[in-house]
């Protein structure tokens, strides 16, 4: 049996949404280097959508699959149901993940939690 | 292309290893303990088999015990030693930082029954300094044990004067020498060793087994109780087929080791100088005395797995430290003793050369490595901060 699923696989030899926005309004990045995974999620927000997402990751490949498949499940969907997305709803899309890869999952949820608290932080007016 | 890459993680059987278990399995199948010709042909090999292996080491056959591997091997050496120890009252046992788990794991046991455990400095070479040694060594120390060749990072360490220096102290000097056995010149006399361990599906010999050199005197304690065989030392029918398959590979590999181990350490250093052209990378471990066959490096600003896949896509097969590799959150113990960080050490590949390897693939691994590392830096976030200077390059 494989290592990963052949959706992990797919996202891994060919990430989405790779790079940086250089205009984002929401930049968010979680881990260490010394965990050996590190995550950097950039958004476009405009009225209250994703307008755009791109991502930069530092570890194994279930980590850059679960980053690539999340800018996937965001991108063009509300803020508001951005917000609910849940590391289980990723690895669920990959397929599933090997169980001591599942942190990987909870790094994309929590990239991406922290990209909208820098929208928040940048826009407290959106928060309404 | 297909590279296996990975021959110290285990080596493909030779030809005439998978043969003679082939033979011995059609023709010499009996039971070793039975009385009858069938059973007494089988025991006739085996004690041939022991005969091949201990001559390649320059042991005697009687100080040669079969076993299923290195990692039974160490374990029994070690706590042979420690229950030879405890009858004296000494509870001290030296070993250093780097060696296999099958060696730490047993030494950490023996911690908990109330042993004391002093772990020697690797340095950032990859070597043990005997001075070291002399100076840890104490009344109540009672093995010490530092492996032949480490088996990540390759770099062979001082047997001939650790063995000297324990020599000279009355210690007993266990090397963990699954590495080494096959591919170096081992001599248990020259090089001082009292107990050494080795695998066989290291050196083109079939998996699952291995086997325990002890000097004569040194009294082994049992791991597997519950008959006669290896002179009452470990309970079990013998892998008759195993066995002499094993010291067939052994004889095999010692035999044509004058040849192919000049040519190896070729395509290694080849192998060296071309990733030595990738920007911030690093070869870990002292390059001067180190397996013919590894080579292992860090690249700064990726990831050892992510590496290990994109490198399989391409047909190599190869391994890392890094810790998403081993399943735990530390990278490998091996690169942290040297000194590497864990940014750096999560980086890391280990590519192990066989015999086989041609200049073509060579050239091949090293492009290939060298595009994937700098793909990945692509989008590595680490790899931008280095880039743009808000964290400082290491390597």
């Amino acid at each position: 049996m494989a290592l990963y699923s052949d959706k992990v696989m797919d996202h891994f030899l060919h990430p989405r949404n790779v790079g940086v926005i250089e205009d984002a309004n929401a930049v968010g990045e979680v881990g260490n280097a010394k965990c050996g995974d590190i995550m950097k999620m950039y958004l476009k927000i405009e009225d209250e959508i994703v307008k755009d997402v791109k991502f930069e990751t530092f570890g194994c490949g279930s980590a850059i699959a679960s980053s690539s498949m999340a800018t996937e499940l965001i991108k063009g969907k509300p803020v508001e149901e951005v917000m609910k997305l849940t590391n289980k709803a990723v690895a669920e899309a990959l397929d599933g993940l090997p169980d001591y890869k599942m942190h990987c999952s909870v790094l994309a949820e929590e990239a991406i939690q922290s990209a909208l608290e820098d929208y928040y932080k940048n826009n407290p007016a959106a928060k309404e | 292309m297909n590279i296996y890459a990975d021959n110290a993680a285990t080596t493909k059987m030779s030809r005439t290893a998978m043969n003679t278990m082939i033979k011995c399995m059609e023709e010499t199948y009996g039971n070793p303990s039975s009385l009858y010709r069938t059973g007494q042909r089988a025991k006739e090999v085996l004690e041939e088999a022991r005969e091949k292996v201990a001559k390649v080491i320059n042991a005697s056959p009687r100080e040669i015990l079969f076993t299923s591997g290195g990692s039974e091997a160490d374990n029994q050496a070690i706590l042979s030693a420690a229950a030879l120890g405890l009858k004296k009252g000494k509870k001290h046992i030296i070993s250093s930082a780097f060696e296999h788990h099958a060696v730490l794991h047993t030494l950490a046991k023996l911690e908990k029954e109330g042993f004391e455990i002093t772990l020697l400095d690797v340095h950032e070479d990859g070597l043990v300094r005997p001075e070291e040694l002399e100076k840890a060594l104490r009344e109540d120390t009672c093995l010490v044990t530092i492996m032949f060749a480490n088996n990540e990072i390759g770099t062979i360490q001082p047997i001939r004067e650790l063995g000297r220096i324990c020599k000279e102290h009355g210690v007993i000097f266990h090397t963990d020498a699954v590495q080494a056995v096959g591919h170096i010149p081992i001599d248990v006399e020259a090089d001082n060793i009292d107990m050494l361990s080795a695998s066989a599906h290291k050196f083109h010999g079939p998996k699952g087994t291995g086997f325990l050199y002890t000097r004569k005197g040194i009294a082994l304690t049992n791991l597997i109780e519950g008959g006669a065989q290896e002179r009452g030392k470990r309970a079990g029918t013998e892998n008759v087929p195993g066995i002499m398959a094993m010291a067939a590979a052994l004889k095999e590999a010692a035999d044509k080791m004058e040849q192919t181990s000049p040519y190896i350490k070729g395509m290694r250093d080849r192998l060296i100088a071309g990733l030595k052209e990738i920007p911030h990378s690093a070869i870990n471990g002292d390059e001067e005395h180190r397996l013919p066959s590894n080579v292992n490096f860090c690249f700064e600003g990726i990831e050892g797995e992510s590496l290990l896949l994109l490198l399989d896509e391409k047909g190599i097969s190869a391994s890392s430290g890094s810790a998403c590799t081993s399943g735990s959150l530390d990278p490998s113990h091996v690169l942290l003793a040297i000194g590497r960080v864990h940014d750096v050490a999560h980086g890391s590949l280990r590519l192990s050369l066989g015999e086989d390897v041609t200049e073509e693939q060579v050239d091949y691994i090293i492009k290939s490595v060298g595009e994937v590392v700098e793909y990945l830096r692509s989008f590595s976030p680490v790899w931008r901060d280095l880039q743009s200077g808000k964290t400082q390059h290491i390597l």
